[in-house]
């Protein structure tokens, strides 16, 4: 608090002062003591047992190693009920592979081959979310053999020996990483900012209805919602 | 009121004054009465009757320990889309906004998005990891936690894609599925600035790296600034602990940003120098336009607003007279500086009324008030934010997004009311 903020507060102008920085919300953030005295020193060893991210430049790679072919054992075992023995996907689930050069057409199928930027994000996903229901349960070398399969399936690896492992993992490149830029909305869509939105006859011609959500009918129905005790 | 019979407000106080004397024959109350028949209720309970709520002993205080609804309300109630996913433990449900008034959502209706179901975590064995490139890696327990400087503060929280199914054209007929990737509340939590204080973050430190304790372990890249300025480790939502499915017992709050980011039952959060670039943050929550690019760490949520009564689940059962039109607005950019509503599909418009209060990066609730006089209406509302960011027509979006993005769509919603009443979603020219 500076120091007119204590002079304001301490002479009676308390409640003034509040209410200004009650409605701006965003401040003050409680000016606490760097060190509080709160909480312990993490170890090593607690650290190692959650610290499972892995990065595009390789760091949190666990140290490990396994083949397409050995990947494909556990892949049809623990992974094709949901995304397909090929990655196909059954129903909904997410699709893995398929879809190269759909991106810019009416039904962009955004699997990892054709969509996603970095084959670390195949490998970190499936080591802290998969198999869905059981994560966490795979063993390094069975997550290398799964994730070498998975990509397989993209043709990012195209020979089944092929042994995937902590040092030769980076230089494993997705084709559509050039295609992504960051937000830049701001400059991009600068016509959305408007000094003084058109307030009447916007539009020359009346408005006239051109779709109907009912034409499609796929709203749940009212009284159908899950049951409440 | 007027008195230019051109005036479509004049034809509607006639029809008003009309049907109040057909119900009630009394024609000197005519005009203070409603303008529909009471044709519903008990006869029984109604007057000159006593009803047996007026006459008997109810339950006692304590019966209820935990207050819920009244069992004439269990209508009103967060509802899932049963195709959009594969399983409900990676699904959505979404807010009855049209059951709903004022600014802040009741904790129970917060629409849920789970990606690997609720975890059920036990509060004693609840602990936050804060590690990476800091001077000393830490551990929390939820006491710790309570026990540091807290703060109070209402924001929205939106799913990036809320009214993601709209980008091709109206599909949903209710705002609860159009809009209903959205809540609302008061949280109370420690900045996460606090936290990272005490750890020390080393100069070198750009990003964090956000992690939940549920069976996905959600993870979120962070911009170190966006932790700095105003996000949150919170533990209360309106005054008590989380609910489960809201992130019980902490989750984080990070303030105009798309909800995806708002990672619930944080366990660590990891400070390094660049992006993770996870599955979140890649395949999913990335932008594809138009042409194949895609827009990625696409975080703000942009200024947008809904009429939420009347909408297709709420039609407008009293024919015609008087009528309030209400609705949420919101930006990620700041507050709402002004909601325009208009009756023609956006041919004119005019000012609605913010009401309550109007906070930074929380809903805000408006309402324009008239005088029905029967006709069919295209309702739409357009928000502008303090930055002067003006909400766009879903056309305008689609020229400079297409129709792939399945993310944050903020465009006009439009509501075709029938002379019945009846309300549907729409597009219009």
């Amino acid at each position: 608090m500076s120091r007119f903020l204590s002079f304001l507060v301490t002479s009676g102008l308390a409640a003034v002062t509040a209410t200004a920085v009650a409605f701006a919300q965003t401040k003050p953030i409680p000016q606490a003591p760097r060190d509080l005295g709160i909480g312990r020193v993490a170890t090593p060893e607690e650290i190692a047992g959650w610290d499972i991210d892995v990065r595009p430049d390789g760091v949190g790679l666990p140290v490990g190693k396994g083949t397409v072919k050995a990947g494909e054992a556990l892949y049809v075992e623990r992974c094709a009920a949901c995304h397909g023995e090929f990655g196909e996907s059954a129903g909904r689930w997410p699709i893995l592979s398929g879809g190269e050069g759909t991106l810019s057409g009416h039904d962009p199928v955004k699997s990892i081959g054709s969509y996603w930027p970095y084959a670390s994000t195949v490998i970190d996903y499936v080591r802290r979310a998969m198999p869905y229901g059981n994560a966490q349960s795979l063993t390094n070398d069975e997550l290398y053999a799964v994730t070498a399969y998975v990509l397989s399936l993209s043709d990012i690896i195209k020979d089944e020996n092929f042994e995937l492992n902590e040092k030769n993992f980076t230089s494993l490149k997705l084709p559509n990483e050039p295609n992504f830029f960051d937000d830049d909305r701001e400059t991009s869509e600068k016509a959305f900012w408007k000094k003084e939105p058109c307030m009447t006859n916007c539009v020359s011609e009346s408005a006239k209805v051109v779709g109907r959500a009912r034409a499609l009918d796929v709203t749940p129905e009212e009284g159908k919602g899950p049951k409440v005790e | 009121m007027v008195d230019n019979p051109d005036d479509p407000r004049f034809a509607s106080r006639r029809a008003f004054l009309r049907s109040g004397l057909v119900a009630s024959g009394a024609a000197a109350l005519g005009g203070s009465l409603p303008a529909r028949a009471e044709t519903v209720g008990n006869p029984a309970n109604l007057p000159p009757n006593v009803p047996d709520w007026s006459r008997f002993l109810g339950e006692g205080v304590g019966v209820r320990a935990y207050g819920k609804p009244s069992q004439h309300e269990a209508n009103v109630i967060r509802r899932d889309v049963e195709w959009l996913t594969a399983s409900r433990e990676s699904s959505v449900s979404f807010t009855p906004l049209h059951e709903l008034d004022g600014p802040i959502t009741p904790n129970g209706l917060c629409f849920e998005r789970h990606h690997g179901g609720i975890a059920e975590v036990n509060p004693t064995d609840y602990r936050l990891m804060l590690h990476g490139l800091v001077e000393k890696p830490l551990i929390f327990t939820l006491d710790d936690i309570k026990r540091m400087p807290r703060v109070n503060r209402a924001y929205f929280c939106e799913c990036a894609a809320n009214s993601g199914m709209e980008w091709r054209g109206a599909q949903l007929n209710g705002c609860q599925f159009t809009h209903g990737m959205i809540h609302s509340v008061m949280y109370t939590g420690v900045p996460l600035k606090i936290l990272l204080e005490q750890a020390g973050v080393k100069p070198n430190a750009k990003w964090l790296l956000l992690e939940g304790g549920d069976a996905a372990a959600m993870t979120r890249s962070l911009p170190l600034q966006k932790a700095l300025e105003d996000t949150l480790v919170a533990y209360r939502m309106n005054g008590e602990m989380l609910r489960p499915e809201n992130g019980y017992p902490v989750r984080m709050v990070v303030p105009g940003w798309e909800a995806n980011m708002w990672v619930k039952w944080i366990r660590r959060i990891e400070v390094g120098d660049q992006p993770w670039h996870h599955r979140e943050e890649t395949s999913k929550y990335t932008d594809l336009l138009e042409g194949g690019k895609a827009r990625r760490f696409t975080y703000v949520m942009d200024a947008k607003s809904v009429i939420t009564n009347p909408s297709p689940q709420a039609p407008l059962n009293h024919k015609r007279g008087f009528t309030v039109l209400a609705g949420l607005a919101w930006s990620g950019r700041g507050k709402v500086q002004r909601v325009d509503v208009s009756l023609d599909g956006g041919r004119n418009w005019q000012a609605a009324r913010l009401d309550g209060p109007v906070w930074d990066k929380a809903l805000t609730r408006f309402y324009y008030e008239f005088d029905w006089d029967g006709r069919e209406l295209l309702l739409q509302s357009r928000a502008m934010d303090e930055t002067g960011y003006v909400q766009p027509t879903k056309a305008e979006l689609r020229q400079v997004r297409g129709v792939n993005s399945i993310y944050h769509n903020n465009g006009i919603q439009t509501w075709h009311v029938r002379s019945s009443g009846e309300v549907e979603n729409v597009e219009v020219s």
